[in-house]
């Protein structure tokens, strides 16, 4: 016997009764989810108006528009690189921070895992203190501190290291620093909860079978924790590769990602098509992580 | 009575023994010590507030061949002994050697020691083979020599029909042997126990004594085996030894550790015993008479000297104590207060004077013996060569 479910009134039949404790959760998904993806989707296939908004005309031309350029007087195709190139630009970023935020948050997560119960809510508390402020205000602060005339720069100057300040903001590398400062707790986090659970009992068993620290280490420890590994990398992967403020505000709006891309096509631009198909290749980018990950999963699985 | 620390039995062709007494690891002399453990101290937090002292100016020697218990109450510092012997903690002071050689600074993994823990500590993302590989690809074997040996192992711990199956899929006992085979497939000149089989049932628990016990002779490995469970320590051990607050009270054949206690700790943490406190009437040589308050004399022999008018406690087991209802060779009057059925025995509780003894007898009126009632008043007997004498 089951225990009784929860119910608001005894008199509802209990089938009613559960779908009625679902409609929450499915009226926001359908507002919040089906419904902007299906527009998304839908205009993606329609004609640009020319002051913003879509016509009613079905047009693949934001999709071709990705790869080729229509010479105005021929109207041919053009084989064009550029907006391939954002779209490679911010895989590269976000793997970038992924994998340098999975390289910080291993040591880290490590560290407060194997403190004292009163030792470990501190410092998690510390991590979460950054996000109290605003991204964005976080992201301007970010960029004095790395501006030619911001304190790094200054610092390094007065210390006599350098005589030019370093090109530390508007560029590649400033747009890393900022997406691995913005997501780095959704690696700690996981990662920590993933330490939490390793039994430590397995490191001592490694050792008794002759494996070297090193070993233990990627033989055993990274293996039992890889959902918490793949957890915090999705975490941190999905929201950089579509990131907006970071590119905006530290690159200078000069190294596009493909965020900023469909900003742009949204507001100055006024192409909604052509950002709404964007947004369809990010969506499948995503899309296709996420099924690699499933079938990894699911394979291993099936080796059990 | 010497047991089985030569033990009988001819090695079984193509069992392990024989491919490690072919191999780099020869059977060694039965008398030869498998290790030692000299001066040992272990402090916990040495130097702070919460420094406490598990084991104190410890001393004992396991010999080759043997399997060999640490038994205690919880916290008495086997597993800590256990622990010092794998190289997961390190010695306060003191030395520790295994077939001579001095490890005490070693880390786990450069001893010739495998240890089976407690939860057994399976790694979960691997096949039951590759856990019992495992030790065998660390030490750089040849391929062919580890799935060989790793078969080898399926088949000792009866496992081949799983070898492919992951720990979480697996029963208690099923882990439990996986565990044992990972742990002896490097072949250790050691092999340690901790506290294996406290996560079975209790038929389970009978089943797998036997098997550790003939896994142990067909290996001809070391065992040291940690448990708390007396009953376990007595059926499977070659020699025990009974640790009490990070101190060795005893060490001996179980029937030494249960027939000739050397303590009270002893007499009353191994089996059940009665107590009694005594003074020395007359004492000559190996025998003793001595004076219980309530009892006529009795007579007991001793190892120990012992000085006239000296307290001594004396342990009695129940089973040996004899009631009658007439008088014959009875010491002491007792009433019966309480009567327990165990099925293969009933278990009388008595009161004489100031002293609460248990009794307990056989089912089917063996020697003569009769059955009694709460309320009953008994003539008390000790069977000769019952009584020992403690130093209180």
């Amino acid at each position: 016997m089951s225990a009784r479910p929860l119910a608001l009134s005894s008199r509802i039949p209990p089938g009613l009764a559960r779908a009625g404790l679902l409609w929450p959760s499915l009226a926001i998904i359908l507002l919040f989810m089906v419904a902007p993806i299906g527009i998304m989707f839908t205009y993606s296939f329609l004609t640009a108006a020319p002051y913003g908004g879509v016509e009613w005309t079905f047009s693949g031309a934001a999709y071709t528009e990705i790869l080729f350029e229509r010479d105005f007087l021929d109207d041919s195709l053009a084989f064009t690189p550029d907006y391939l190139i954002i779209v490679a630009r911010s895989v590269f970023q976000a793997a970038i921070a992924t994998v340098l935020c999975l390289l910080i948050s291993v040591p880290t997560a490590y560290y407060i895992a194997t403190r004292s119960d009163r030792a470990k809510n501190i410092w998690l508390f510390l991590i979460t203190i950054p996000y109290w402020v605003n991204l964005l205000i976080r992201t301007i602060a970010l960029l004095f501190v790395l501006r030619g005339d911001g304190p790094v720069n200054s610092a390094l100057i007065d210390l006599g290291l350098i005589s030019q300040p370093l090109p530390l903001s508007y560029n590649g590398f400033a747009i890393s620093l900022g997406l691995i400062y913005s997501f780095l707790p959704f690696m700690v986090l996981p990662l920590y909860s993933a330490f939490e659970r390793f039994d430590f009992r397995l490191l001592d068993a490694a050792y008794d079978l002759y494996a070297s620290r090193r070993v233990a280490f990627f033989r055993i420890v990274l293996p039992v924790m890889r959902p918490g590994l793949i957890a915090g990398s999705l975490l941190v992967f999905i929201p950089s590769i579509g990131s907006y403020l970071a590119p905006d505000i530290l690159g200078g709006g000069k190294t596009l990602m493909i965020g900023n891309l469909i900003g742009t096509q949204f507001q100055a631009a006024r192409n909604w098509p052509f950002g709404a198909a964007l947004s369809m290749i990010l969506l499948t980018i995503t899309l296709i992580v996420l099924l690699w990950l499933a079938r990894r999963a699911a394979r291993q699985q099936q080796l059990n | 009575m010497q047991r089985a620390v030569i033990h009988p039995h001819p090695i079984p062709p193509g069992s392990i023994s024989q491919t490690m007494a072919a191999g780099q690891n020869p059977v060694p002399h039965p008398h030869t010590v498998a290790t030692e453990v000299r001066n040992l101290c272990k402090i916990y937090n040495a130097g702070t507030s919460r420094a406490h002292e598990a084991l104190k100016d410890f001393n004992l020697a396991i010999r080759a061949n043997e399997f060999f218990t640490l038994l205690g109450p919880s916290g008495c510092g086997k597993t800590t002994l256990l622990r010092i012997l794998g190289g997961f903690e390190p010695l306060t002071s003191g030395i520790c050697r295994i077939f001579g050689d001095d490890v005490s600074v070693l880390p786990p993994e450069a001893r010739p020691v495998n240890t089976v823990f407690q939860q057994y500590a399976l790694f979960p993302h691997m096949t039951v083979r590759s856990n019992i590989a495992f030790g065998l690809e660390m030490l750089g074997k040849p391929r062919a020599e580890i799935e060989r040996t790793v078969e080898k192992m399926l088949d000792l711990v009866h496992m081949t029909e799983y070898a492919d199956r992951k720990p979480d899929t697996m029963s208690g006992g099923q882990r439990q042997r996986v565990a044992l085979a990972r742990a002896l497939a490097p072949q250790p000149k050691l092999l340690l126990l901790d506290e294996p089989l406290s996560a079975l049932d209790l038929k389970l628990r009978q089943k797998m004594r036997l098997e550790l016990k003939s896994l142990q002779r067909e290996t001809g490995i070391t065992f040291v085996f940690v448990t708390h469970d007396q009953e376990e320590a007595l059926a499977m051990s070659d020699r025990v030894a009974v640790i009490s607050n990070g101190c060795l009270q005893q060490v001996g054949t179980p029937e030494d550790i249960y027939e000739q206690p050397q303590s009270r700790f002893v007499a009353d943490f191994i089996g059940e015993s009665n107590l009694i406190d005594a003074r020395v009437a007359r004492f000559s040589g190996c025998e003793a008479i001595l004076d219980i308050a309530g009892f006529d004399q009795v007579h007991a022999d001793v190892a120990q000297d012992l000085a006239h008018g000296q307290p001594v406690s004396l342990s009695i087991r129940p089973e040996r104590l004899v009631l009658s209802a007439g008088e014959g060779e009875g010491r002491g009057l007792a009433t019966v207060f309480d009567r327990t059925y165990l099925g293969n025995a009933v278990e009388y509780h008595l009161r004489a004077g100031d002293h609460a003894l248990t009794a307990r007898s056989p089912r089917g009126g063996l020697r003569g013996r009769q059955d009694f009632a709460p309320g009953d008043t008994v003539h008390i007997a000790f069977e000769p060569g019952s009584i020992k004498v403690l130093l209180s």
